[in-house]
């Protein structure tokens, strides 16, 4: 396989982990208001997620660079094209990694109150606006012959982004609530569960009409044959988050993900983002890619190296795996 | 003021930002996992206490210095991209490495030792602090790596209108990021160090807690010796290599205009701001000769030379820094470090037995050690950065072409007031929560226990 085509799927990978695992991270953020009732609840909500959540993050910070270093011009084009809506990302991650470590340390209800605005607001910007970039780039942006994005801000805001945004948080949501549900014992785990049951059927529509409107677009059979995976993977969940298999329902929206993520990436293939105004202007996994070399020497460091990151990480999940009750949080 | 230069000021604001909390991360990391050692080896109850004292700090202090870093990730796309284009092939790899060996490894491991007190044994808990400690270590190689690229180009070949990589190995042993890795981390010791000195004053001045805080202040004074001994030799090193590099940048230090013989360098001027003529200064002969060449003889181009010299090589244009600010910063970077040192010196001296000095203005000096580092640190990037200007990478592109075409002037105001007031409020928020748990002192705590189910969690968000 060629090189730059690795490198596709790597990225690939990258952002299906990232939205696999910040997705609930992002859900838990989400649904804080609404199952977090008094403190000692919103603190059980985010310390199921305490130990892990930025090591999610990384996964992104791995995104970015690896697209850096593997396909500059879309790195280049990307972030500089979608300037506000990343503003945004930054601003809203900013917050809420601040959130975590110091809503628990001086007391005072407006103190604490200010953090979980941010928490929320701060999963909840990111969890729409990843869609509604993605949405994009599928669909395809105003770039001329130099690579330049051109299209302004509002550009950005068209009825098939906003619905991939409406898509990820749809699912990051219900992710959430599922990882809560699996991750807490006592009121918390039974509430999270009719929850993740009523924001199933929630999501099944949102997500089928977005599936199927890029398969309209796009007509590629291995992204419709992907997407088909997807839906029924989100199927399996509605059931299975009925009949609280909470293990299997977890899998089952992670898979949603993935296959999700997956189905974007072969329907993008072989462009990475495709333009608007002329087809000569798409960046192509060929026109935005290093140099061979540059790609050689990543693959042997990713090779080498994503083995390990995925032993440790796992073993961090491994070590805190027991459910967390109200009793568990200290004073 | 156009989109290119409001990009310039969010980087230098941001950045220089971004390693206020740098530096203290780095040496802090290493100083906690060094006290947490001897609490395992020795069981004594004072070093968990100072453990679980100096890692609260470091966590209040690693929060920002984490989500600022996650925006300098995106900038170089968002207000630099033609800058990404030409050199990506090359800076991106460094970049991503960072991320794939330091980042997961710092945020992990950290993780596990937030929340794995009881969870893990006692050793296996030990340990995660120390990966992390060199997960910072390894974040700093990769990403000065990518700095001293732009500061000295190797390994490297002139593509289709790209700089592209043909040695990875000449990136990483660029002898730009031999020198500049020691001085930068034994510049990060000398913060931390004197964080110790200046919070442990504070306790002992009121004589709370002196079995935790006179250790701290003596462990925090020699910290700041030994370490800025090392930053004083590894920038000398580091001058001569520069000198070689980047001789404009030594020139524009010493606003040295022509070339000159056993060249003198002056402590302060006073006379024009650069320098070009002077009232009053205090020179010390031959030393800027000996700093620049080893030897004290030795001839240290001027500016005016090589600007000559410049407009030959790469055709006409301005190849002189702002030579103010280098003149100055690089003053100032130094002049600070010395000044934490003479504290850290007279801490120690003041402080042997088991003395309390009663003079009011020891204390507030001891107190206030912290900044002068960070104010050495953000000077010393602040001389590096913009002595190297007008190159973004020095003798191949330029600061005014690496903007971003496709970002207005409204956008990049925007991001610039928008990060600028998001960073203030937590600038106080973050002041305010470690003055708070400074003054708190060190826990009274119970040793962990072994694991028992029913417990609460001995840490908890
Ligand atoms: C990995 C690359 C990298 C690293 C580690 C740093 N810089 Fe840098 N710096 C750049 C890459 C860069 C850059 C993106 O390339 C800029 C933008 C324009 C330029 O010429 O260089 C720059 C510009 C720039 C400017 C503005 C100069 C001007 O416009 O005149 C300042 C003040 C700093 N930097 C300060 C810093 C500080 C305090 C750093 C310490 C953390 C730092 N830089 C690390
Ligand atoms: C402009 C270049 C830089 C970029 C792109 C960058 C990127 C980042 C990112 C993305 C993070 C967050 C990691 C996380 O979430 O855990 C981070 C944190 C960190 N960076 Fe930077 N960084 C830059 C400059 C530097 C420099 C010059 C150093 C050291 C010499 C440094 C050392 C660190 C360390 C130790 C951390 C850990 C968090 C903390 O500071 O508390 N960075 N950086
Ligand atoms: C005798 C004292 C010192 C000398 C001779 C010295 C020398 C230098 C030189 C020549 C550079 C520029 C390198 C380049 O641009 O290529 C530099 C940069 C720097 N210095 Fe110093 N320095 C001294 C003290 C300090 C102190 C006390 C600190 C902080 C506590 C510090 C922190 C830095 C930092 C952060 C940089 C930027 C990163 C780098 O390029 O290494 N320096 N120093």
């Amino acid at each position: 396989m060629e090189l730059t085509t690795v490198w596709f799927i790597l990225i690939g990978v990258l952002w299906a982990g990232y939205f696999l695992l910040e997705g609930f991270d992002f859900g838990v953020g989400i649904l804080l208001p609404v199952l977090g009732r008094d403190d000692r609840s919103r603190r059980l909500a985010i310390n199921t997620i305490g130990p892990v959540w930025d090591g999610n993050e990384v996964w992104l910070l791995v995104a970015g660079g690896a697209t850096f270093a593997a396909f500059p011009e879309w790195y280049a084009t990307l972030f500089s094209g979608f300037y506000l809506p990343l503003l945004l990302i930054l601003v809203a991650l900013i917050v809420r990694g601040v959130a975590f470590e110091y809503r628990h340390k001086r007391d005072g209800a407006r103190w604490k109150q200010g953090w979980d605005l941010c928490i929320f607001w701060g999963s909840l910007v990111p969890a729409i606006l990843w869609g509604v970039a993605f949405g994009n780039i599928l669909r395809g942006v105003p770039i001329d012959g130099r690579h330049e994005y051109v299209g302004g801000f509002v550009n950005l805001l068209n009825p098939y982004a906003l619905l991939g945004g409406l898509t990820t948080l749809a699912l990051f949501t219900l992710h959430g609530a599922v990882f809560l549900a699996l991750k807490t014992d006592g009121p918390m785990r039974a509430e999270a569960g009719r929850l993740a049951a009523r924001l199933a059927l929630v999501a099944v529509p949102i997500a089928a009409g977005f599936l199927l409107w890029t398969g309209l677009v796009n007509l590629d059979g291995w992204g419709i044959a992907l997407s088909v995976l997807a839906a029924a993977a989100l199927l399996g969940a509605v059931w299975l988050t009925r009949i609280r298999r909470e293990g299997w329902a977890f899998t089952a929206t992670g898979a949603t993900i993935l296959f999700a993520v997956a189905a974007l990436f072969i329907t993008l293939f072989p462009n990475v983002m495709p333009s608007s105004l002329d087809a000569a202007n798409n960046l192509t996994v060929l026109n935005a890619s290093s140099t061979p070399y540059t790609l050689k020497v990543m693959t042997w460091v990713a090779v080498a190296f994503t083995p390990i990151v995925l032993i440790y990480q796992g073993w961090t999940y491994w070590v805190f795996r027991k459910r967390l009750k109200l009793s568990d949080i200290p004073a | 003021m156009d989109a290119l230069d409001i990009s310039r000021w969010q980087f230098g604001i941001i950045t220089v930002y971004h390693y206020i909390f740098v530096p203290i991360t780095i040496g802090l990391s290493f100083l906690v996992a060094g006290i947490q050692t001897a609490w395992v080896r020795t069981g004594k109850e004072r070093y968990l206490r100072a453990t679980k004292f100096w890692g609260k700090l470091f966590l209040i202090n690693f929060a920002i210095g984490v989500v600022t870093g996650i925006v300098q990730e995106f900038q170089f796309g968002m207000n630099w991209s033609s800058y990404s284009r030409f050199v990506g092939d090359i800076f991106g790899a460094p970049l991503a490495i960072e991320g794939l060996l330091a980042f997961f490894l710092e945020s992990t491991f950290l993780g596990l030792w937030i929340f794995g007190w009881d969870k893990l044994p006692r050793r296996v808990h030990l340990a995660t602090i120390w990966i992390a400690a060199t997960g910072t270590l390894l974040s700093a190689y990769f990403i000065l790596a990518a700095n001293s690229w732009m500061q000295h180009p190797v390994g490297w070949t002139m593509g289709d209108g790209r700089a592209e990589l043909t040695s990875i190995w000449a990136v990483l042993t660029n002898s730009t990021t031999l020198v500049t890795f020691p001085h930068t981390i034994t510049a990060c010791f000398l913060t931390a160090g004197a964080l110790l000195i200046a919070v442990s004053a504070w306790h002992l001045k009121r004589g709370s807690q002196d079995d935790v805080f006179r250790p701290s202040l003596r462990l925090g004074a020699w910290v700041v010796l030994v370490a800025g001994l090392g930053v004083m030799i590894t920038g000398d090193v580091q001058a001569r290599v520069m000198t070689e590099q980047q001789p404009m940048k030594m020139a524009s230090a010493e606003a040295l205009y022509d070339n000159t013989s056993s060249a003198s360098f002056s402590l302060f001027t006073i006379g024009s701001l650069d320098g070009s003529e002077e009232l009053y200064s205090v020179r010390i002969p031959s030393l800027l000769s000996f700093m620049a060449t080893g030897d004290p003889s030795g001839e240290v181009e001027g500016i005016n030379d090589l600007q000559a010299e410049y407009v030959d090589r790469y055709g006409p244009g301005d190849y002189v820094p702002n030579v103010p600010v280098a003149y100055w910063s690089f003053r100032l970077m130094i002049g600070f470090g010395v000044l934490a040192m003479v504290i850290a010196a007279a801490a120690l001296w003041f402080t042997r037995g088991e003395r309390r000095p009663a003079s009011r203005w020891l204390w507030i000096a001891a107190g206030s050690t912290v900044a002068m580092p960070l104010l050495a640190n953000a000077f010393g990037w602040i001389f590096t950065e913009m002595g190297r200007q007008p190159w973004s990478v020095f003798g191949l592109f330029k600061t005014a072409d690496s903007g971003s075409p496709s970002v207005s002037t409204a956008e990049a105001a925007t991001s610039l007031i928008v990060l600028t007031l998001v960073y203030g409020v937590l600038a106080v928020v973050e002041f305010a929560l470690i003055i708070k748990y400074a003054k708190a002192g060190a826990p009274e705590i119970e040793p962990p226990a072994e694991h028992d189910a029913d417990k609460p969690l001995a840490f908890a968000y």
